[in-house]
């Protein structure tokens, strides 16, 4: 399926839509309208040149130092969602790297994709996306439950707990909060909304089973990501909130 | 000596709050006393190591607290917080609590009456119970750690008068009957003379005065 720049151009109608919206009712988004598209139009594009390169090399060189691109600048973006973490950085690349190491891994392993960059890009990028969100957001609950948790954590540190024992239920509901909303978005799939792969496989002419299918595949795989770099994330992320002699460290007002 | 401290500099956030603190805590009761933001809070929090001094010294029994094991002393030296903390789930769960941590049961029935609750209330939800009732099992939940030192953040300040009297009554009890060191603090100025054997003093983070509870 090819798709011409005349296409793309079309519709920016739509994009005038938006930006007539937020004109009459005063919304103040103009800007914001025009610095999205802008940004998606040149991000996009600069992508899909990267992205024909290295499909062009098939080099499984160019897609990991691709897919380490993706991590890093997942690390940095996941960081600023979770500015009550101290020293949140290092937690999320590591999250990140170690939920798309597994999950490419095991899925290449299965025989479910190939280990060449056709797949790897694309999957790696959903892969390193959901978990880079999940981690997020489960490290922006962690951050504002020990806040608010300071005296319950303490109160079990002063019982003899370790820091690890005294966090506990606040690691169990920053894990949730990460993991759920791609939960509850895998069980409306199909009803309320139809995924993005399955869109693109249905427009670029594959037929209806195989699109669905492709898309449980990426669906499924998402959530072991997800849990993952959730798991991952927090598991590292809540060491900062502690010193050594298992004291919660001051937090800042 | 129960607790020694050798010019103990501590700080929250920006705010220096114990500047140099020297003195002692003998065995017994000892009652700490002065105006709010004179670091009575911070000094308890330092003598079971839930923060660190930025400077000074302090030690426990003749050993410097740094030596020692956090989690034995905090069993050992055992702090009922201020405000009620407690875990989700019944007044059992919460007394067992840092007695299952420590790798052994806990016997909850003696222990509520020990804290001045009867039996019945092991099963009720801890999250539902009054304010003056779940100050009480945050006191059996610290007894179950079979400490040796109780260290007691305004025991009583959210309770009232009847009910202070009956929290005052249990800790003369459980001296008495568990042969436990108590230091706490308080806004009462009438609580050392019926509680305490030593008052400590304090003012902008220094020691201005100490001696008997009672003349």
């Amino acid at each position: 399926m090819h798709v011409s720049l005349g296409q793309v151009a079309a519709t920016l109608a739509l994009v005038a839509v938006a930006v007539g919206v937020s004109l009459w009712q005063h919304a103040d988004l103009e800007r914001d309208i025009a610095v999205a598209t802008v940004r998606s139009l040149v991000q996009l594009t600069a992508i899909g040149y990267v992205i024909k390169g290295i499909f062009a090399s098939d080099s499984l060189l160019f897609v990991a130092v691709l897919l380490a691109a993706m991590v890093t600048f997942g690390a940095l973006t996941a960081r600023r969602r979770a500015a009550r973490v101290p020293g949140a950085f290092w937690p999320l690349l590591a999250a990140l790297a170690f939920a798309a190491a597994t999950t490419l891994g095991l899925v290449v392993a299965l025989g479910v994709f190939k280990a060449n960059a056709r797949y790897l890009v694309p999957v790696g990028g959903m892969v390193i996306g959901n978990a880079m969100t999940a981690a997020a957001v489960a490290l922006n609950r962690l951050g504002d439950e020990v806040v608010d948790s300071a005296a319950a954590i303490e109160a079990r540190l002063a019982l003899g707990a370790t820091s690890a024992q005294a966090i506990r239920p606040v690691i169990r509901r920053s894990l949730r909060s990460g993991m759920i909303p791609l939960i509850d978005s895998t069980k409306t799939t199909g009803l309320i909304f139809f995924p993005g792969t399955m869109v693109g496989m249905l427009l670029a002419g594959a037929a209806p089973i195989d699109a669905v299918r492709l898309q449980l595949i990426l669906l499924y795989t998402l959530l072991g990501s997800v849990s993952l770099g959730a798991l991952t994330a927090v598991l590292l992320a809540y060491r900062n909130f502690f010193t050594a002699a298992h004291q919660l460290r001051e937090l800042p007002a | 000596m129960l607790f020694e401290l050798d010019g103990v500099v501590a700080s929250r956030g920006e705010r220096v709050v114990l500047a140099g603190l020297d003195g002692a805590i003998a065995e017994g009761a000892t009652c700490i006393v002065g105006p709010s933001g004179a670091g009575k809070s911070t000094l308890l929090r330092l003598l079971n190591r839930l923060a660190d001094p930025d400077a000074g010294a302090i030690s426990y029994r003749g050993r410097d607290l740094q030596v020692l094991d956090v989690l034995q002393l905090r069993r050992e030296v055992a702090l009922v917080p201020q405000l009620p903390a407690l875990v989700e789930g019944s007044v059992a769960d919460n007394v067992r609590y840092g007695a299952l941590l420590a790798g052994r049961d806990a016997d909850v029935g003696r222990l509520l009456r020990l804290a001045g609750l009867g039996e019945s209330f092991a099963e009720r939800t801890a999250a539902r119970l009054s304010v003056g009732e779940q100050q009480r099992v945050m006191l059996a939940r610290a007894l179950a750690l079979e400490p040796s030192v109780l260290l007691l953040d305004e025991p009583t300040s959210a309770l009232d008068h009847e009910t202070t009297l009956a929290v005052e009554a249990t800790l003369t009890e459980l001296r008495g009957e568990l042969e436990i060191s108590l230091v706490f603090v308080t806004h009462d100025l009438l609580q050392p003379r019926r509680l305490g054997d030593r008052v400590l003093a304090l003012r902008d983070g220094r020691l201005v005065a100490e001696g008997a509870a009672r003349p």
